[in-house]
């Protein structure tokens, strides 16, 4: 696929200007600046990493689900996910860059994932835990994205969101049910709440303070609000989602403020959050020796494929050679 | 431009993505089941046994059929996260999806045809492995070598889609709705496997070695599907369950027909055999099914009572 | 802390500089990319909805019902090589669509949760 521009080189800058101010979408094919094209791949091709990787906590429940019910939700859950990535990384290929490349990086540890998936799922409740905070938590990331400048990155995000309102409403129905269940169940839920609060809410990344780069993605429209202001968003959802299921948020600073019509909380520890990101996550190793595992052993099977196809391509060609 | 083409069979073209978006009522109790494939054919799990058919005989053929879909779905679930593309990711775990649509009505209904108020799960978590009916086939792990994959579900769906094929006109409405909807769930795993078979017994000298090996591997389990059993007899003069004797034709030709396709070479290798002429179906096992259980039940198990 | 982390990249917080993004250039060959085009219903025109990659025209057929469709039937899908599309000029828009009908647990509505739980 091929296209030539030959306008001069500020006007292509003005047009890209006036696309972003006028809150239109830019397209494949449009001129772009190198820094945003360079910032929409590595975003996009971590949200991408972070769905495939995603799959294996989630994957880890899938053989032990106690319920034929829930074996076929969640395998249909973690089947999205994957249906997830590959949306993704087409609109990464789309900036010019290839699907093997990105997973090379990320076997490599060239480029990350979310952190939050270098946490185990220990229990059944965390199958819960996770539709409910990890999938609420990336719901409020993810909307705003519907809403991003980059065409195919938007267009990707608005059937993501679409499943992930599965996703946390099948999270949210399980909690249900076991808070109702045994007290064995009960305890399960408020144990994995115990564990998951926190990394969730350090899914938005740091404070605003801490982010200074923040502004050019604001400014091209690719990020549309703060960190702060989205942990916001989800704690203020969290709380009464938690009072309906009868179980506490552990932190003992979480209280409504009246003043400011929102909730005040706790700081999450910065140091497990950038301990976790530089690679000493519960799971970091685990995770990544697992996604090599998978591609390398699918190399035979994706060459054999691609001779195959090259052998009934030239069948082919012989055959309209001959004809 | 090439562009490839298929026209996707149209009986139902109200039934399009544009018209997923509108509202529909999802909340409505039957849904449980996840798959609608009972209340699409207009049976229902509770209809009355037919006229002169024993329901312990019914029983025990829909566990066959259902602790088939069952094992094998569960089985297929290993590969998730694991699989050699994203592509084959989704692929399989749809497969492993319509079969575990399929086993969840299967147990259903012999729940209530036994009686013994024993509903979907209280049947696939708290069995003993001696009580499962599934072939040997279904309960074998492919030890994420895609070959193994392969093979075992070009055997495995070209047996059951000559099954169902013919189950579509049984005298019990719910195996009737089964197969009338399985058929076109199978067809499609058939072809999938088929395809891959071709790809993979034709594509390099490595995958040529390991589809071979995979169809060794797989072919000694093929005999016992079929073996008739003593309650699918009964079933069958009664109309209402098909003869799996009856299958092994239209099973021999399909595999003949990949297999020299895909450059491969049919097996020469003996079938495994019965303990005192019982195997599967009477609820004597290969040594797999307990270790598939073991994992499949330990959380259901432990915690009795408990709803999810 | 130095380092700018997002956390719009969908599941949470990740580092945006200091990560490489790449040159489109695997170390191993791949899998050709696929667009995949769908028609809902007849009387509709088929529409683009993403794109896959396959090995042959079968296996990008076969992976666009799984993926785009979910196999609904009723459908009927073209998938065609990237390469083989001439492009005139940018602005295409690509529709997306909800899933599949007869897997109900994949639509919210399908979990029964009291209606004094806000947000969900």
């Amino acid at each position: 696929m091929t296209v030539t521009d030959e306008r001069p080189h500020h006007a292509l800058e003005e047009g890209f200007d006036a696309t972003i101010a006028a809150d239109q979408r830019i397209e494949p094919r449009d001129w772009m600046p190198e820094a945003y094209r360079k910032t929409l791949i590595r975003q996009i091709a971590q949200h991408a990493h972070s769905e495939i990787i995603g799959m294996q906590p989630e994957g880890n429940w899938i053989l032990r689900a106690p319920s034929l019910r829930r074996k076929a939700i969640l395998l249909a859950k973690v089947q999205d996910e994957a249906g997830h990535g590959m949306y993704l990384y087409a609109a990464a290929e789309t900036l010019g860059v290839d699907r093997e490349e990105l997973t090379e990086k990320l076997i490599e540890s060239k480029q990350k994932y979310s952190s939050i998936f270098n946490y185990p799922t220990l229990t059944y409740a965390d199958i819960g835990v996770i539709g409910w905070l990890v999938d609420g938590a990336a719901i409020c990331n993810q909307v705003p994205l519907c809403r991003c400048s980059y065409g195919p990155y938007a267009r990707a995000m608005i059937r993501i969101c679409k499943e992930e309102s599965f996703h946390q409403r099948q999270g949210f129905e399980l909690l249900l049910a076991m808070v109702n269940g045994t007290d064995a169940q009960r305890e399960m839920v408020q144990e994995s709440v115990n564990r998951w609060w926190w990394p969730s809410l350090m899914m938005f990344g740091p404070p605003d303070d801490d982010s200074p780069n923040s502004a050019q993605s604001m400014a091209w429209g690719i990020k549309r609000h703060t960190n702060d202001e989205l942990r916001q968003r989800f704690v203020d959802m969290s709380v009464p989602q938690a009072a309906a299921l009868g179980v506490t948020l552990p932190d003992p600073d979480l209280v409504w403020n009246d003043e400011r019509q929102a909730h005040d909380y706790g700081e999450p520890d910065w140091a497990e959050f950038k301990a976790v990101i530089a690679g000493s996550g519960p799971a970091n190793a685990q995770r990544i020796a697992h996604r090599r595992r998978a591609h390398e052993n699918g190399a035979w099977v994706r060459e054999a494929a691609q001779a195959f196809a090259d052998k009934q391509q030239a069948a082919d060609k012989h055959a309209g050679a001959t004809a | 431009m090439n562009a490839h083409h298929t026209d996707v069979e149209e009986h139902d073209a109200t039934n399009a993505y544009q018209s997923l978006s509108e509202t529909t009522d999802h909340d409505d109790p039957r849904w449980a089941f996840g798959t609608g494939i009972v209340e699409e054919a207009g049976a229902e799990i509770t209809s009355s046994v037919p006229d002169g058919v024993d329901p312990g005989d019914l029983a025990a053929y829909c566990l066959m059929l259902g602790d088939d879909a069952l094992i094998y779905s569960h089985r297929l679930s290993e590969w998730v996260s694991h699989a050699p593309e994203l592509e084959e990711e989704v692929a399989l775990a749809n497969t492993a999806l319509d079969l575990l649509g399929q086993a969840r009505v299967l147990l259903a209904r012999a729940g209530h045809v036994e009686g013994r108020d024993r509903d979907e799960d209280a049947l696939a978590y708290l069995r003993p492995d001696a009580e499962f009916r599934n072939v040997g086939l279904a309960e074998l792990s492919d030890d994420l070598d895609f070959a193994r994959c392969i093979a075992r579900l070009l055997v495995f769906s070209s047996w059951r889609l000559a099954v169902l094929h013919r189950l579509q006109g049984s005298a019990d409405p719910v195996l009737a709705a089964v197969a009338g909807k399985g058929v076109k769930e199978i067809t499609y795993h058939r072809d999938y496997a088929a395809r891959w078979t071709l790809r993979l017994g034709d594509g390099t000298a490595e995958s040529h070695r390991r589809m071979q090996a995979a169809i060794d591997a797989v072919w000694p389990y093929i005999g016992e599907l079929f073996r008739t059993s003593d309650e699918e007899r009964r079933l069958v003069e009664a109309g209402v369950a098909i003869d799996p004797a009856d299958t092994r034709e239209e099973v021999d030709a399909v595999l003949d027909q990949v297999l020299e396709k895909a450059t491969l070479t049919r097996p020469e290798r003996p079938f495994i055999g019965t303990i005192g002429g019982r195997s599967g179906r009477q609820g004597v096992h290969t040594e797999h099914l307990g270790h598939a259980l073991a994992e499949m039940q330990s959380l259901a198990r432990r915690h009795p009572g408990a709803t999810w | 802390m130095s380092e700018d982390f997002t956390a719009e990249g969908g599941h949470g917080a990740v580092p945006t500089e200091g990560v490489e993004t790449g040159q489109g250039k695997p170390a191993r060959r791949t899998w050709p990319l696929y667009e995949v085009f769908v028609r809902g219903k007849r009387g509709l025109n088929h529409v683009h909805v993403g794109s896959l990659h396959a090995a042959d025209d079968e296996m990008a057929l076969h992976n666009a019902r799984d993926v785009y469709t979910r196999r609904n039937e009723g459908v009927s899908i073209w998938v065609v090589k990237a390469d083989h599309i001439t492009a005139s000029s940018p602005a295409e828009k690509d529709p997306f669509f909800a899933p599949a009908g007869d897997k109900v647990y994949r639509h919210p509505t399908f979990y029964a949760i009291p209606e004094e739980v806000p947000h969900l």
